[in-house]
């Protein structure tokens, strides 16, 4: 890609880009060291360690619409984005402030992630209003492959902190809290001097109201896309039950088991900006369904007869293609079919239904390993892939921009 | 614009002074302990366990059995978690960098005899009566794939033989008389009888937690009863003490309790704080046990096993107790 043509998609999305980096580096040393701060910092038993977790994935939904309407109401984007980031940076001081109570230590978690909820899909309606049309999965490609530098970066500036103060120290978590919660403040700081809201002008025919978030719903393309994200979502069966078949099935130690995510985050890191202007000349739809391709053969491959390192570097490089095509591509498909005014709201349901659907995979998937074993689990799921991608063909071929 | 990078540029560079400067305070504030004295591990009126005070954090110590709150000696030998008996020591700490864990077995002199790597956080760690067994349970966040759920590892093993149980998840298992299979099986806090060779611990499957009975020579285990967590047998071998889920709800904390085998009676504890511990019998009549009391702190509190009495604070600034 030349240089003419990366800045083609405007200096907004790599401003958002640059955000996503600082704040995934501030949020990911967290995330790194928090379960080790849980257990042996505070001794939460794993059980009370399982209840924090769990308020970590699941609390966020209701206020991603929330917020996503909020924002297109006042249609200030930014300023709902902005507030998410804060809040996500001032938990992370909520962390020391919390001390050793597992409900306080519950609640600031539960607020980081609501930050969380609160800014993405906001953020991503910036994008697709900062970035030509043709150049929308460029645009996402980009912004991805930058947020995932900083996804990779965090656990290895976390060490370093360790490192620095001496792990044994009983300061070292402190100072990794501290010192993530100074680079969430750069990512707002950020946010604030260089991201320029797109104030959408109000237009008489879409007023922001409740009914008119509903009517949607209603509209045949917002329908189609809802069906699509969750017939995808439910395609996906979960990271940990990849890694952990890939596992299972070499039995290597689990303390490699880090190193899994990594491999599918190297390839996702490089493959997003390349798929996203693969999108822009071939088209979305037939990258986000070749995106699930790659996911199926991830899964033939978990069930397969290959092994040893090849299985290894297949599967994680599938893994990481898959979300480099269908992660952002997915956005820039469901962005121009949802109308400006409303766009935040829309992006928000998106997320929403893929989210809320990939949660029902990862239980439904949880209990066919348990009754059926793991091997007809994973055929099972490659099956439902093969099946998502024709749902999806049908659905958005008409719907595709 | 100009003015837009200035201030960007004057705020990176006072946030990431802020940051430089706090990791800079806080490994300034990080010490070296000084040993006060040989730290022994052979059976005495002592209690050992491991520091919580500022000045020697992590540090294993003992104090006399007859004046907890007194002296105490401080070993040189740091241990995230620390137990022992009959003159062999467990310490669970930290190997190299922050990710990895090693168990060290100890001599009555607290010489390292034997390094095991383990894969996950160290969480609970036992020695039974003769020194011989030991246990240890590890909580494995790579396998969270039950969503949001935990899972754990305990492992055993036989110092004389050398024989060695990495995880309890591939013992036979019987369940409710009948035999069972699980994707989901996690087992933690093993406490073991009196022959060496039978022992106690907690497993944990669709939901439920039970207290289940193992063999260690045989490699299975059999369920007892629900709602009992890291169980600690006694001194003479007839009471169990736990700690368990109050209304089977761990969210609504732990309740110490003591469990007679013959008669199955359940007699809760004087202590009402939730105590999240493996309990320890510091003698025939008496459990200890950590409270945590803010981050990086805690103290070892003692209740009487009948349900009588008041708890009471036995070492201040400690945790990880046992009696030697």
């Amino acid at each position: 890609m030349s240089r003419r043509k990366l800045s083609a998609v405007g200096a907004n999305v790599f401003a958002l880009g640059a955000v996503s980096l600082v704040t995934d580096v501030s949020s990911e040393m967290v995330t790194a060291v928090l379960p080790v701060y849980l257990v042996l910092g505070l001794h939460l038993s794993p059980a009370a360690y399982g209840l924090v977790d769990g308020l970590y994935t699941g609390a966020t939904a209701v206020l991603r619409i929330a917020g996503g309407y909020v924002a297109d109401r006042i249609r200030r984007r930014k300023v709902v984005a902005g507030a998410g980031y804060a809040l996500s940076a001032v938990m992370k001081l909520g962390l020391l402030v919390a001390g050793s109570s597992a409900a306080a230590i519950g609640a600031v978690i539960t607020l980081d992630r609501a930050g969380k909820g609160l800014r993405t899909a906001p953020r991503d309606a910036l994008i697709t209003l900062s970035a030509p049309e043709p150049l929308l999965g460029r645009a996402f490609g980009v912004h991805r492959a930058m947020d995932s530098v900083g996804a990779f970066a965090g656990p290895l500036v976390a060490l370093a902190v360790l490192a620095a103060v001496g792990a044994a120290n009983p300061e070292a978590f402190d100072a990794v809290f501290v010192v993530s919660f100074c680079i969430a403040a750069i990512g707002v700081l950020l946010l604030v001097l260089f991201v320029r809201d797109r104030r959408t002008p109000k237009a008489a025919g879409t007023p922001v109201s409740p009914r008119a978030a509903a009517a949607l719903l209603r509209g045949h393309g917002v329908r189609r896309l809802l069906v699509a994200a969750c017939v995808l979502g439910l395609a996906t069966v979960g990271d940990g039950f990849v890694y952990l078949l890939l596992q299972h099935k070499e039995d290597i130690a689990t303390g490699w088991f880090p190193l899994l995510a990594v491999g599918t985050n190297l390839s996702y890191l490089l493959l997003a900006a390349p798929l996203g202007a693969l999108a822009d000349r071939i088209g979305r739809l037939p990258v986000v369904l070749g995106g699930y391709g790659a996911l199926a053969l991830v899964y033939l491959l978990l069930a397969g007869p290959v092994s040893g390192w090849l299985l290894f570097v297949l599967a994680l490089a599938l893994y990481g293609a898959f979300y480099a095509a269908t992660d952002g591509v997915l956005m820039a498909l469901a962005g121009p079919l949802l109308p400006e005014s409303l766009r935040t709201t829309g992006i928000s349901l998106v997320q929403t239904a893929q989210a809320l659907a990939y949660f029902a995979s990862s239980v439904l998937f949880g209990l066919a390993w348990q009754f059926w074993g793991a091997d007809l689990a994973i055929a099972v799921a490659a099956g439902g892939a093969v099946v998502a991608i024709a749902t999806t063909f049908a659905v958005l071929r008409k719907a595709r921009t | 614009m100009k003015t837009r990078i200035l201030i960007a540029v004057a705020g990176v560079l006072v946030l990431a002074g802020a940051a430089v400067a706090y990791v800079g305070f806080a490994s300034a504030r990080s010490h070296d302990v000084t040993a006060t004295g040989a730290v022994r591990l052979d059976p005495g009126p002592r209690l050992l366990f491991r520091s919580t005070a500022d000045a020697d954090r992590g540090h294993v110590a003992t104090v006399s059995a007859t004046d907890p709150a007194g002296p105490r000696t401080v070993s040189p030998l740091s241990c995230a978690r620390v137990y022992a008996a009959g003159g062999t020591g467990l310490c669970l700490r930290q190997d190299g960098d922050l990710t990895t864990y090693q168990l060290a077995v100890l001599d009555a002199g607290l010489a390292v005899q034997r390094e095991l790597p383990l894969v996950g956080l160290p969480n609970r760690a036992r020695v039974s009566a003769s020194g011989r067994m030991l246990a240890w349970t590890v909580f494995v966040t790579g396998d969270s794939y039950n969503g949001g759920m935990f899972s754990t590892r305990a492992g055993i093993l036989d110092t004389a033989t050398g024989d060695l149980a990495g995880t309890l998840e591939d013992y036979a298992v019987t369940r409710d008389g009948k035999p069972y299979q699980a994707a989901d099986l996690n087992f933690w806090g093993v406490t073991f009888t009196a022959d060496d060779r039978h022992f106690y611990a907690t497993m944990s499957t669709a939901g439920h937690r039970y207290l289940v009975a193992g063999d260690f020579a045989a490699h299975t285990v059999r369920t007892l009863r629900e709602n009992v967590e890291c169980p600690s047998l006694s001194p003479d071998g007839t009471r169990v003490a736990f700690k368990s889920a109050v209304d089977g709800d761990p969210a609504r904390g732990w309740r110490l309790s003591v469990l007679d085998l013959a008669t199955a009676k359940v007699t809760p504890l004087a202590e009402t704080r939730s105590v999240d511990d493996q309990p320890a019998w510091l003698d025939g009549r008496t459990i200890g046990y950590g409270l945590p009391r803010g981050p990086g702190h805690a103290d070892v509190w003692s209740v009487p096993a009948d349900g009588s009495g008041p708890p009471r604070l036995l070492i201040p600034d400690a945790e990880s107790p046992a009696a030697l």
